[in-house]
């Protein structure tokens, strides 16, 4: 039990850390490669979760998909080739008060309230792939058909919105 | 190994051991750093990846309840996979609206795109 405190000490803080220069850094290249840390930390905060399926799923869809599509995103809106990859930021002395304020708050609140809940006894390990799978076909089955139209509506808006208009 | 794990006896009593409150403070503390994401960068881009950071908090919280629940439900797991679902499409939507302002306005800065205010 002390080597899985101490993975969990290891990649919370790279998840942090990384998250802290995604916010921070002045960059924007920067930014996105150091959110591509922040998913890889989460997905292994996941595997110490034992939700060993959702795992490889972050890693396939935020590092596989999504962040390319960031990437792209940055390529085609910033000049690459000048300087022009900084950003500044706006209204920074509130939003750091706020968001202290609901760091603290949520810590807080989530340290008192749930201080000392430990693992449950039954809770061994199993895989979660076919159990997930199972869940999707028979409880959940209407989200699941119902986030399959999203998805294909989703693509075919985003294709029709980022497609250039030649006359008009 | 011996060598570390027996540093690690002597620091263990430092660090307490992992529960679900440990969870906890690292997604509360992410979610506030996308928070601060959202509200202070200027470019479009640097919004959307706040908003990951924001759903990647929330995910964490599903899966750590759902582990640490009595009986070990994969109900938290599931709601994830919506949440990652649902991720995915809004950033693609997100980035096609991003290059149409980017087409229309020549900046991503969303300060700048205030037109609807005039």
């Amino acid at each position: 039990m002390q080597l899985f405190d101490l993975v969990f000490y290891v990649f919370a803080l790279i998840t942090l850390i990384s998250g802290c220069v995604v916010v921070f850094s002045k960059n924007i290249i920067y930014s996105a490669f150091s959110l591509l840390f922040t998913f890889f930390g989460v997905a292994a905060l996941y595997v110490l979760l034992h939700a060993d399926f959702l795992a490889v799923t972050q890693i396939l869809i935020y590092v596989g998909g999504i962040l390319v599509l960031l990437l792209f995103g940055v390529m085609l809106t910033n000049n690459v080739i000048s300087v022009d990859m900084k950003t500044g930021t706006i209204q920074a002395i509130p939003a750091l008060i706020i968001a202290a304020v609901v760091a603290g708050t949520l810590a807080g609140l989530s340290y008192s309230t749930w201080r000392g809940v430990g693992v449950p006894a039954a809770g061994g390990p199993q895989t979660t792939t076919g159990t997930l799978g199972r869940m999707l076909m028979t409880s959940y089955v209407i989200p699941f058909e119902i986030a399959s139209v999203v998805l294909l509506v989703a693509l075919i808006g985003a294709a029709m919105t980022a497609r250039r208009h030649r006359n008009s | 190994m011996g060598s570390l794990e027996s540093f690690w006896n002597e620091f263990s009593g430092w660090l307490p051991h992992v529960q679900l409150a440990h969870f906890l403070i690292v997604s509360a503390i992410l979610f506030a750093l996308g928070i601060y994401a959202i509200a202070t960068r200027r470019n479009a881009i640097m919004v959307l990846m706040g908003v990951e950071l924001v759903l990647n908090a929330a995910n964490i919280n599903f899966i750590a309840f759902s582990r640490y629940s009595a009986d070990m439900n994969f109900d938290g797991q599931v709601a994830a996979i919506f949440v990652i679902i649902l991720a995915a499409a809004e950033a693609a939507i997100g980035l096609a609206i991003v290059l149409n302002i980017y087409h229309r306005f020549q900046t991503v800065n969303v300060d700048e795109v205030s037109s609807l205010k005039e």
